[in-house]
C-alpha cells in the first residue's frame, strides 16, 4: 500500500478535455483551461483538445486590448511545464479556418476527425465546453 | 453505476441543469447513485439562494436542495467561478457548499461516468 502511494495515483483514468468554443466572447475557453491547470495537479493521464472555434485559442499574436479581455494565449505555453503534453489539434477545424500550425502559440499533434474519434473513444473521462 | 454530473449552465437561460436534474432523479429512481455534482461557469447560479422565480415556475435551487437531502447529494460549486459571479457562502442554498475544481477532478476518478451538461 505505501508503495502505491510512493509511485503515484491508485487509479490513472484517461482524461480528455475539449475545448470547442472561441478564446473570447464566452468564458468557457478561459474557464476551461483553467480546470486542465488543476487537473494537471492529479497525475492522471491527461489530453487537451482544440476543435471547432476551440482553435482560435491557440492562434498566435492575439491583441485584446480592444475588446478589455486580458488575452491568456501564453497560459497555454505553460502547460508543458505541468506535463500537459498530450495536445491534439482537429485538422479539419485548422483547415476551415485558414490555419496551420505555425499559427499557434504551442506545438500540438494534429488529428484528422477519424483519428480524433477515436482518441475521443479511449478516453475515460470526457469535458467539453 | 456511480454517476459524478458537471452542470455548466445556470437554471433560467438554458436547459443543461434541468436536463441533469431529471437525469440525476431518473437515474437514483433506477438505483443508480449520483454521490455528487458538480457547477461550473455560470451553473455556479444554480446554488443562489436568492434567487426567486414566478410562482408558476420550477425553482431549481430549491429543487436541487431537496434532492441532494433527500439521496445525500454532494453539490459542489466552484470557488472561483463563483465568486467572479458573487456567489458566496452566505447566499448558497441548502445542501451546496464552495470548494475547488479538485473535486470536479475527483469526482471523475471517482465515480463509473462524469456526465456533462452544458451548452
Amino acid at each position: 500500500m505505501y508503495e502505491e502511494d510512493m509511485d503515484g495515483p491508485e487509479v490513472v483514468k484517461r482524461f480528455c478535455y475539449i475545448n470547442r468554443k472561441a478564446p473570447y466572447g464566452t468564458v468557457y475557453a478561459h474557464e476551461m483551461l483553467e480546470t486542465v491547470l488543476i487537473a494537471a495537479a492529479f497525475e492522471q493521464d491527461v489530453s487537451v483538445v482544440f476543435a471547432d472555434d476551440g482553435v482560435f485559442q491557440l492562434k498566435k499574436n492575439q491583441d485584446t486590448k480592444d475588446i478589455g479581455m486580458k488575452n491568456f494565449s501564453p497560459t497555454f505555453r505553460a502547460l508543458e511545464g505541468y506535463d500537459v503534453e498530450k495536445i491534439y489539434v482537429e485538422k479539419e477545424s485548422m483547415n476551415e479556418r485558414g490555419l496551420t500550425e505555425d499559427d499557434l502559440v504551442i506545438d500540438v499533434e494534429v488529428l484528422d476527425s477519424t483519428q480524433l474519434a477515436d482518441l475521443i473513444d479511449a478516453q475515460d473521462v470526457v469535458i467539453s465546453a | 453505476m456511480k454517476f459524478g454530473l458537471l452542470i455548466n449552465e445556470g437554471p433560467f437561460t438554458h436547459q443543461a441543469s434541468d436536463t441533469a436534474y431529471r437525469f440525476a432523479k431518473a437515474a437514483i429512481e433506477k438505483g443508480h447513485e449520483v454521490p455528487r455534482v458538480f457547477f461550473y461557469h455560470d451553473g455556479v447560479n444554480n446554488a443562489n439562494l436568492l434567487s426567486e422565480p414566478q410562482s408558476d415556475d420550477r425553482n431549481l435551487v430549491k429543487l436541487w436542495s431537496e434532492l441532494a437531502k433527500e439521496n445525500d447529494i454532494d453539490l459542489v460549486v466552484c470557488i472561483a467561478a463563483a465568486l467572479r459571479r458573487g456567489i458566496k457562502d452566505d447566499i448558497l442554498a441548502d445542501g451546496y457548499r464552495i470548494s475547488g475544481l479538485g473535486q470536479l477532478i475527483e469526482s471523475g476518478i471517482d465515480n463509473d461516468r462524469l456526465m456533462v451538461f452544458g451548452d
